[in-house]
C-alpha cells in the first residue's frame, strides 16, 4: 500500500516535470555544442553536465576552465552564481516532513534546480513527499544530461552556421528567466540594469581586465545590495512561510505557467 | 591523458561539490527562517542580477558576428516578454533568428 504510494508520487513527479525536460534537452543540446565549439573535451562537457545540473555555474565554470583561471575564483564564482539553489533549497527544506531523514535529505538536494522548485510548490499544497521530488529530478536530470551528450556528438557534424546560432541557446534561457519575471516585478528592471551596464564597463575598461574572471560575481552583489536599499522586496505578513520564499514561489509560479504554457 | 584535461576534470569535480553544498547545506542546516527585509531582498535580486551580468555584454558578440548577435538577442527578450512564453520557445525563436539574419547577410 506504502509502495503504491511512493511509487504514484514518483510517477507524478515525473509527470509534472516532463514539459521541463523537453526545455532542457533543447537548452542543453545548445549548450553541449557550444562548449565544445568553444574548445572543451566533449567527455568533460557532458560529466559537467551530469554531476552539476546547473546552466548558469555550468556557463560560468566552462570560461574560467578554458581561461586556466585558480580554483579560488572557481569557487567564489560558483558560490555566487548558483546562490540561488540555496534560497530554493531553504524554501523546499520547509516544505519536506520533517520525518524524512538526513540521508533522504542529502539525496532530495542533488537535483534543485529554477525548475524543478517552480513544479514543486506549485503542484503541491502542504508537504512535498520525497519521492515527488526524486521523479521530478531525475526527470530533469536525465533530460539535461541526456541533451548535452547529443549536443557533444552532434556538435562535429552540424555545419558551422548551425553552431554559431545554437551558441546562443543558453543566453535564451537566462534571458527568458529574467524578463519573463520582470513583466510581473518592474522592480527587477533597475537592478538588471546596472548590472549590466557594470559587466559592460568590466569588459570594455582596459584596466579593469583584472575583475573580468569574478565579472558576474562583483556586478551581481553591487546590483543586488543596490536593489535591497533602493528597491526593497515587500514584506510579508504570512508567517506561515518566510516571505523570500513567498516572493520566490510567485516568482516560480510564473516561470511554472511559462513552462506549461498556461 | 594530458594535463589540460585533468585540469579540467578537477575543476569539474571541484564545481560539483561547491554546487551540491549550496543544495544541500539548507536542507541539513538550515531550518531557520531569515528575518532581515535586506538580506531577503539581497538574495531575491541574486539571481537576475547574476544572470544578468553573464548574459551582457557576451551575448552581443555570441555569433561572432554583432548585427546578427543583436538581432537573436533582440528577439529572445521580445519573446519573453510575453506571459505566455516558454523558455523552449524563446530558445528556439532566438536560434532561427539568428540564421535568417546570417542567410539574409549572405545574400545582400
Amino acid at each position: 500500500m506504502k509502495y503504491n504510494v511512493n511509487l504514484q508520487n514518483f510517477k507524478r513527479g515525473v509527470k509534472d516535470a516532463f514539459p521541463v525536460g523537453l526545455a532542457y534537452v533543447a537548452v542543453s543540446f545548445a549548450i553541449g555544442v557550444s562548449a565544445v565549439g568553444m574548445g572543451l573535451n566533449g567527455f568533460i562537457t557532458t560529466l559537467m553536465a551530469a554531476t552539476n545540473m546547473a546552466s548558469a555555474g555550468q556557463q560560468a565554470g566552462v570560461l574560467l576552465i578554458l581561461a586556466g583561471s585558480t580554483i579560488i575564483e572557481l569557487i567564489v564564482t560558483q558560490l555566487v552564481v548558483n546562490a540561488r539553489y540555496f534560497l530554493m533549497s531553504l524554501s523546499l527544506s520547509q516544505r519536506l516532513d520533517p520525518k524524512v531523514t538526513t540521508l533522504e535529505r542529502c539525496l532530495v538536494a542533488v537535483g534543485v534546480t529554477d525548475e524543478i522548485f517552480a513544479v514543486s510548490v506549485t503542484n503541491n499544497r502542504g508537504y512535498i513527499s520525497k519521492w515527488y521530488l526524486l521523479g521530478a529530478e531525475f526527470t530533469a536530470w536525465f533530460s539535461w544530461t541526456f541533451g548535452t551528450f547529443l549536443g557533444v556528438i552532434m556538435g562535429d557534424i552540424l555545419p558551422d552556421l548551425v553552431v554559431r546560432a545554437l551558441s546562443i541557446g543558453i543566453f535564451a534561457m537566462f534571458i527568458s528567466i529574467v524578463f519573463s519575471a520582470v513583466f510581473n516585478h518592474p522592480k527587477i528592471l533597475p537592478v538588471i540594469a546596472l548590472s549590466a551596464v557594470l559587466s559592460c564597463v568590466i569588459y570594455y575598461v582596459p584596466q579593469l581586465d583584472a575583475l573580468s574572471d569574478l565579472s558576474c560575481v562583483i556586478c551581481g552583489v553591487v546590483a543586488s545590495i543596490f536593489g535591497a536599499i533602493f528597491f526593497p522586496i515587500k514584506e510579508n505578513s504570512d508567517e506561515s512561510d518566510s516571505a523570500e520564499n513567498e516572493s520566490l514561489e510567485a516568482e516560480q509560479s510564473d516561470c511554472l505557467e511559462v513552462q506549461n504554457g498556461r | 591523458m594530458d594535463d589540460k584535461f585533468l585540469f579540467a576534470l578537477g575543476m569539474v569535480a571541484v564545481m560539483a561539490v561547491v554546487t551540491y553544498a549550496i543544495r544541500v547545506t539548507p536542507f541539513v542546516f538550515f531550518r531557520k527562517k531569515i528575518t532581515s527585509r535586506f538580506v531577503k531582498s539581497f538574495l531575491y535580486y541574486v539571481p537576475y542580477s547574476v544572470l544578468i551580468a553573464m548574459t551582457f555584454p557576451s551575448v552581443l558578440t555570441v555569433t561572432g558576428n554583432v548585427i546578427t548577435s543583436v538581432v537573436g538577442t533582440a528577439v529572445a527578450i521580445i519573446a519573453s516578454l510575453n506571459k505566455k512564453s516558454m523558455m523552449v520557445v524563446v530558445a528556439v525563436l532566438a536560434v532561427i533568428s539568428i540564421l535568417v539574419a546570417e542567410g539574409i547577410l549572405i545574400l545582400i
